[in-house]
């Protein structure tokens, strides 16, 4: 697919606050809101913004791991306690490990260009705070090809899996520079989600945050090549977005400044069973975002806002070089420049990212499109940018690299 | 015979007691991890006490923190598992682990599942004749070349191993509650004492991952030789105070300046309920016993003859002794004169504080200078201020400070530890304090 075959606009967006360690709210000793709170929260959040939730065709549904997190499957019939006005539409959950909710997009994206819907709730949600980490790495290794991987791999697999690609890409462009990079890009995730009051750090009151983020990793408790603060958090939050043609907005009585544009779109999988075939790079995330921007037929300099999957530091630069914004190793120089902050060259998860705001992993790619949503339209607060350009650009990722939607919108 | 041989036939004595269920949970791991790396031996850890239900208790005990343990584990539990194919994610294993921490383990009353071990830990009450009989009864039935490394907490272990027949055999391995968390092991060497126990010693409270403090054989120890003259202090404080303001006001005031004017984690009365009066009277006896030093308190009779001990429930909750607590908050004090607990309220504090005047510094307290590093500039300048100021409290606290002091040194003085720095570390590492009391801080 090189064009859209019609326009495509996404509006109405919200998310909930990303909970887990870091917010106030959160004690792990007492008992917390389930799938169903985030589901209707989050629906509310939207229903708000539109005249009549009667006019929402469809629903779908990004989930990782609910089966195993909270026992339940069958997540589009639980969809609809979102509203009433969704009993008996056609609701469907789907799975792509982290890059769940990139690939609700995608479904929300493919009913409407079928022609059967005008209008799609794209959700996503994963509640993940219900075990110890410990046993939070098993199921989100999951992710990775359990028959193959998981009986060699780390305590905390996927971790383990990025330190691998850290560890890589420090050997081939030196060790502290990029560990260095790695603590800025920490640094910047906490100057934003500071200005994100729904980000699970937001109330992050360390000073000397590059500091903290230098702290030397541990083999011996954690992983080779990375600390703690190289890594998303453990969240529980969901997203939801409208995904709808000109028809379907404006029957939700939105007007072309509420929405954005799909522009470009880029979908790719990769073999779970095979290695990577290069740690210093993310492979399938270059070939994904790559048909986004042919479709959108622009250039990298043309994105005034980024949203990648920064599950690590390490990922986060990567997936800089993914987009083509540094060449390979260069994303060290890119983000130790600041190019990544609010005020640089690409403002990159400007409400905080995975490190930042959380990682609710089904929820994590739908989130992305909010808060590019957000900052196309104006709607972004305390962490709204001054655009310089009207497109913006997100990498939704699963696995190690294995499932990749990107999408560049439009204001 | 090398530790690791010694470690596959283990007895505890007193296992589901308060120390002896921590000095368990310890053993069961440090089997349970030799038993996976040594495949080829066989290990067995038998836990004796005198109470089916207590011991089905440490069971399930032993089974939850063994679970909390390979969960902090699991780099070294993914390195021990990896020839098991069957297991494969982390829950499995720490499953698994726990499987492997309750195979090891025979519980039971009879004395004679002791009957092959060489290595017996003893955590029995505190009482002579209990521990003389059951070292009889252990010499009788093991090997000869069984040793007891015993939990004893005041009694001189060269009474019990020579009354036993034991000389040589015995060595204390005095833990402090809880056993399993806490870093600090004082071993009490007695002046006849194998080499090899003495090694043996050694080896084990390093594979346990403790710091070891050494004392010498004179009743009490450290740990004790300390505490009961500070908190006998304390009670002589209180009943000086009590001619002028009463008793129950009198301990408010001993035990809020012992605790905040001192910078201490709790007030010694606080201490001693925590202890338990009913243990603190026992050392208390043991030691006037041995050392004919004065160690004695009439009010400490007195509340237990009225049925006040203080202690903890079986969930770990503090139970009513000299205070009155509510979900470990202070709500009262007990009076012996009316057989009650007067209720605090608001106008204690105020009352303390004109009393005892104001605080040298309301910004320092125990919790706030956790972890601080500049923890010791910050105490000098604190009770620097002492000397300037000439309240009430600050010289109610002054003195129990050179009391603390004095206790200490005489430790020193009179042989119970090697070093100023070991008394520092015991009330350190083994009572939390923020400074040893062995220190120029008043000077």
């Amino acid at each position: 697919m090189t064009r859209m075959p019609k326009p495509l606009y996404l509006a109405a967006g919200a998310y909930t606050m990303s909970l887990g360690t870091g917010r106030p709210e959160f004690n792990p000793r007492k008992a917390r809101p389930g799938l169903e709170h985030y589901i209707q929260e989050v629906g509310r959040a939207v229903f708000e913004q539109i005249d009549d939730p009667n006019d929402i065709d469809e629903g779908v549904i990004g989930n990782f791991m609910a089966a195993r997190f909270n026992k339940q499957g069958h997540l589009g019939s639980l969809m609809t306690i979102a509203h009433p006005s969704l009993e008996y539409k056609p609701m469907i959950r789907v799975e792509g490990a982290c890059a769940s909710g990139g690939l609700a997009l995608a479904t929300g994206i493919k009913s409407v260009l079928s022609g059967l819907a005008d209008s799609v709730l794209v959700m996503g949600v994963e509640v993940q705070n219900t075990v110890k980490a410990v046993y939070g790495a098993d199921i989100l290794a999951g992710a990775g090809w359990f028959a193959g991987e998981r009986k060699n791999g780390g305590a905390y697999f996927f971790p383990q899996k990025f330190s691998d690609r850290a560890g890589a890409f420090g050997a081939k462009y030196g060790v502290e520079k990029s560990r260095a990079a790695m603590a800025h890009w920490y640094a910047t995730a906490i100057e934003n989600a500071r200005l994100n009051p729904l980000a699970q750090e937001h109330h992050n009151a360390v000073k000397d945050l590059l500091a903290q983020g230098l702290t030397p990793p541990d083999a011996r408790t954690f992983c080779e090549h990375i600390n703690l603060f190289h890594c998303s958090k453990v969240s529980d939050g969901a997203a939801a977005i409208i995904v709808c043609t000109k028809e379907g907005y404006k029957r939700l009585g939105l007007k072309r400044k509420d929405v954005v544009k799909i522009v470009g779109y880029g979908h790719a999988a990769a073999n779970l069973t095979a290695p990577p075939p290069d740690l210093t790079e993310l492979t399938t995330s270059r070939k994904a975002s790559g048909l986004a921007r042919e479709m959108a037929k622009i250039s990298k300099e043309d994105y005034g806002v980024i949203e990648v999957h920064d599950c690590f530091s390490i990922t986060g630069m990567l997936s800089l070089e993914a987009l083509d914004l540094a060449a390979p190793g260069k994303s060290i120089e890119l983000v130790m420049a600041g190019e990544n902050k609010r005020t640089g060259r690409f403002p990159t998860n400007t409400g905080g990212g995975l490190v930042g705001y959380g990682h609710p992993t089904g929820a994590s790619g739908v989130r992305m499109a909010v808060d590019l949503w957000k900052q196309l339209t104006g709607r972004a607060g305390d962490f709204q940018l001054p655009l310089k350009n009207e497109h913006g650009v997100m990498i939704s990722m699963g696995g190690n690299d294995k499932t990749v939607v990107s999408l560049v919108l439009k204001r | 015979m090398d530790l690791n041989t010694r470690l596959q036939n283990v007895t505890v004595i007193g296992a589901a007691g308060k120390m002896g269920s921590g000095i368990s949970l310890l053993l069961a791991l440090e089997v349970a991890y030799r038993a996976l790396e040594n495949k080829d031996r066989t290990y067995l850890l038998n836990l004796v006490d005198v109470s089916d239900g207590a011991l089905q208790g440490l069971l399930r005990y032993l089974r939850e923190q063994a679970i909390k343990d390979a969960e902090k584990q699991m780099s070294r539990l993914r390195r021990l598992y990896a020839d098991r194919e069957d297991l494969i994610e982390n829950g499995e294993m720490i499953q698994a682990f726990a499987d492997e921490v309750i195979q090891h383990v025979r519980t039971g009353k009879a004395m004679t599942l002791a009957q092959d071990s060489t290595l017996v830990f003893e955590a029995a009450f505190e009482k002579e004749e209990l521990k003389i009989g059951l070292y009889q009864e252990l010499a009788a039935i093991c090997p000869r070349e069984m040793y007891i490394l015993t939990n004893t907490s005041s009694i001189p272990l060269h009474v019990l191993s020579e009354a036993s027949g034991m000389l040589g055999r015995v060595i204390g391995y005095h833990f402090y509650n809880p056993p399993a968390v806490q870093k600090l092991l004082e071993i009490i060497t007695p002046d006849v004492c194998d080499s090899e126990l003495q090694q043996l010693a050694a080896e084990l409270a390093k594979a346990l991952r403790k710091t070891v403090v050494p004392s010498n054989d004179i009743a009490g120890f450290i740990g004790n030789g300390h505490f009961m003259r500070d908190g006998l202090h304390g009670i002589r404080e209180v009943e000086r105070l009590a001619q002028e303001h009463g008793y129950v006001k009198a301990m408010f005031f001993v035990n809020k300046t012992s605790r905040e004017w001192l910078l201490r984690p709790m007030g010694i009365f606080q201490l001693i309920d925590y202890v338990g009066i009913d243990v603190f009277q026992l050392i208390l006896r043991v030691m006037e016993n041995y050392l004919h030093d004065g160690l004695h308190s009439p009010l400490i009779d007195r509340l237990l003859e009225q049925g006040i001990k203080g202690g903890q429930t079986s969930s770990g909750g503090q139970k009513n002794g000299f205070l009155e607590y509510e979900k470990g908050a202070i709500t009262g004090i007990y009076d012996p004169n009316q057989q009650a607990y007067v209720k605090l309220d608001g106008t204690w504090n105020l009352e303390a504080d004109a009393f005892l005047g104001p605080h040298p510094d309301p910004s320092m307290s125990w919790k706030t200078l956790q972890g601080d590093p500049r923890l010791t500039e910050k105490l000098r300048a604190y009770f620097g201020k002492f000397k300037s100021l000439n309240t009430f409290g600050v010289n109610l606290a002054a003195e129990y400070f050179r009391a603390s002091r004095t206790a200490s040194q005489r430790l020193v003085d009179g042989g119970v530890a090697h070093c100023a720095e070991d008394v520092n570390k015991v009330l350190t590492l083994g009572f939390f304090h923020l400074y040893g009391p062995i220190n120029d801080y008043l000077d």
